[in-house]
């Protein structure tokens, strides 16, 4: 194949497909064992320094915050990230804990941009590789169907392409030019979630964004949820289970998980937070007071949750109209 | 009837509105986009299908979404999927409209939301592509929203965060972009812009009700072609207004 153009990026996590299928036959298992354990055990045993993390969100939506807190509060270092989110992007750039990103959009839409990764890219802290929203779904979407790479028709032509480690090859069917994303393979996902059994079993309402293709891109994934229900309820639904059990590691529940965000029909993103956050991102030092009040402070999710307080948090849930 | 008790941004949410009157299907991005998809549902095309990146499609935008993943942009819908599979609809030429902002946008529609400045080195960094270059890539046509000012509109953006018609008539073709797809028109605070058919560069096409075309030109950083004839537009009408200060926004998220 004629290779037109080559983005003169990093590729920051070369796909091993191969690696990958040996991986999956010898790391994940169908059997029946139950995962539940807190934010602490998780971190420890499936998070390692040095590795390639992928976090499913939107925005603020559907955020697993308290897994991420976790992180910081750990301290995992030398991390490299999947940038498509916000929140989780801010909290670890901001405790100096991630070398390099794949990054496709880090701000906050109507609130403005993100003064955190502003000042770590701006000082060349971080280093940054361009893609797109759908190029990273769809980076995923190779990794999850085991394949090298997958052929698209985005960032052609740009300097998104040219500071991203795609490449422009000529089709050998029709001719055309076409962008070869190279598959994402993760070292760890994160993903919350509405509901999910003790084996691992999850399902999500609402909108799914890229929970699908990324829960079958990771060799290890974390799944936190807002609830724990039975197997029986999952076996009543089945067609409802968008993550299987024998790709999950580890579960955590995680009441009010994507806290400050929001989760669709159960309570809504906490602005008030949000822009407490972002007033104290906008210095290095307000960012590291907000990192010690919220995250190295409370050394569990339920004292995160005290600190935000019950009332609170109940009427971010009244103000949800629900369906 | 006129008014003329209006803010900028009112004004540009009023004139994207009217660009979706024979719309059937687009791709809002947050802000202006949103407001403007919800008025033009309210008032002249309510079987407009509002498509958000992260698998809203149809939603009602009884409210206004704060967000383009929140539960807003896909209450009452008619589906709720995912970003591959919104993605992909575009890229199989099924979403005709596609909104864009920018911090920067040049003659030929390319627009810059990655960094002022070198990559390496930005002066700044703003947010990245997002959703935007597989909207400007694979949607039928776009339109960009943006305050007119010299420093915005300019010869040469610092990064091609979205393709417009690169560097001119055909480049989008030989690029492998989609063939019939690009950049349509601009919303701005002053005026409202096209592109010339031969050339593709930016083109005026009507000033905004008390605005010259000379305040137009020294706004711009780049030789904009203005034609014989340029149109006045329509100030937002009271009707406009109401619905868009009552119905549309009455938190006043935006406006």
């Amino acid at each position: 194949m004629e290779i037109i153009e080559s983005g003169q990026k990093e590729l920051l996590q070369p796909p091993d497909v191969e690696e990958f299928r040996r991986w999956m036959r010898e790391n994940k298992s169908p059997a029946l064992k139950d995962k539940v354990m807190d934010e602490r055990e998780a971190v420890k045993r499936f998070v390692k320094d040095g590795d390639y993390i992928g976090v499913e969100l939107y925005g603020t939506v559907r955020c697993p915050m308290s897994v991420i807190r976790e992180i910081v509060r750990q301290g995992k270092k030398k991390l490299r990230l999947a940038g498509q989110g916000l929140l989780e992007i801010d909290f670890l750039v901001a405790a100096g804990l991630v070398e390099a990103m794949d990054i496709t959009y880090v701000g906050y839409e109507v609130l403005g941009l993100s003064n955190i990764l502003r000042r770590a890219a701006e000082s060349g802290k971080v280093k940054l590789v361009e893609w797109s929203n759908a190029a990273m779904a769809w980076r995923f979407k190779a990794a999850a169907m085991g394949v090298p790479f997958i052929p698209v028709r985005s960032m052609l032509g740009t300097d998104t392409l040219k500071y991203s480690a795609a490449k422009v090859v000529k089709d050998p069917f029709t001719g055309i030019a076409v962008t070869l994303l190279p598959a994402l393979i993760l070292d760890v996902g994160i993903i919350h979630v509405h509901r999910a059994d003790k084996y691992g079993n999850a399902q999500i309402d609402g909108i799914s964004g890229f929970a699908f293709e990324m829960a079958r891109a990771s060799k290890r994934l974390i799944i936190s949820t807002e609830e724990l229900i039975s197997t029986e309820e999952i076996q009543r639904y089945p067609e409802r289970t968008i993550i299987p059990w024998f790709l999950v590691d580890a579960v955590v529940v995680a009441p009010f998980g994507s806290h400050p965000g929001e989760m669709c029909y159960c309570y809504e993103r906490d602005q008030e937070h949000l822009l407490e956050f972002l007033k104290a991102a906008e210095t290095e030092e307000t960012t590291q007071q907000y990192l010690q009040k919220y995250v190295y402070g409370p050394k569990t999710h339920q004292e995160y949750l005290d600190l935000i307080g019950r009332d609170r948090l109940e009427a971010l849930k009244r103000a949800n109209k629900g369906r | 009837m006129a008014s003329t008790d209006y803010s900028p941004t009112e004004l540009m949410i009023c004139i994207a509105a009217r660009l979706m009157k024979e719309a059937r299907t687009a791709f809002i991005g947050t802000g202006i986009p949103m407001l403007a998809a919800a008025l033009a549902k309210k008032l002249y095309n309510p079987d407009l299908i509002a498509i958000f990146e992260f698998g809203g499609i149809g939603a009602s935008l009884e409210d206004l979404p704060r967000a383009v993943g929140e539960a807003r942009t896909f209450y009452r819908a008619m589906v709720a999927t995912g970003i591959c599979d919104v993605m992909e609809t575009a890229q199989r030429g099924l979403i005709e409209y596609g909104f864009l902002g920018g911090a920067q946008i040049d003659p030929y529609g390319n627009l810059n939301t990655t960094v002022i400045g070198p990559h390496e080195k930005p002066k700044v960094r703003l947010p990245g592509s997002g959703g935007a270059n597989d909207v400007g890539s694979l949607c039928w046509r776009t339109i960009a929203i943006m305050k007119h000012e010299k420093k915005r509109f300019v010869e040469r953006v610092d990064f091609i965060t979205t393709p417009g018609y690169l560097d001119g008539p055909g480049a989008r073709e030989r690029a492998g972009l989609p063939a019939g797809t690009g950049p349509y028109r601009v919303v701005t605070d002053l005026a409202l812009l096209g592109y010339d058919e031969a050339t593709k560069r930016m083109m005026l096409l009507a000033t905004h009700p008390g605005v010259t075309v000379e305040r137009v030109l020294e706004n711009t950083g780049f030789a904009l072609i203005v034609p014989k004839e340029v149109a006045q537009s329509e100030p937002p009408s009271a009707d406009e207004l109401r619905v868009l200060r009552t119905e549309v926004d009455p938190q006043r998220l935006y406006i």
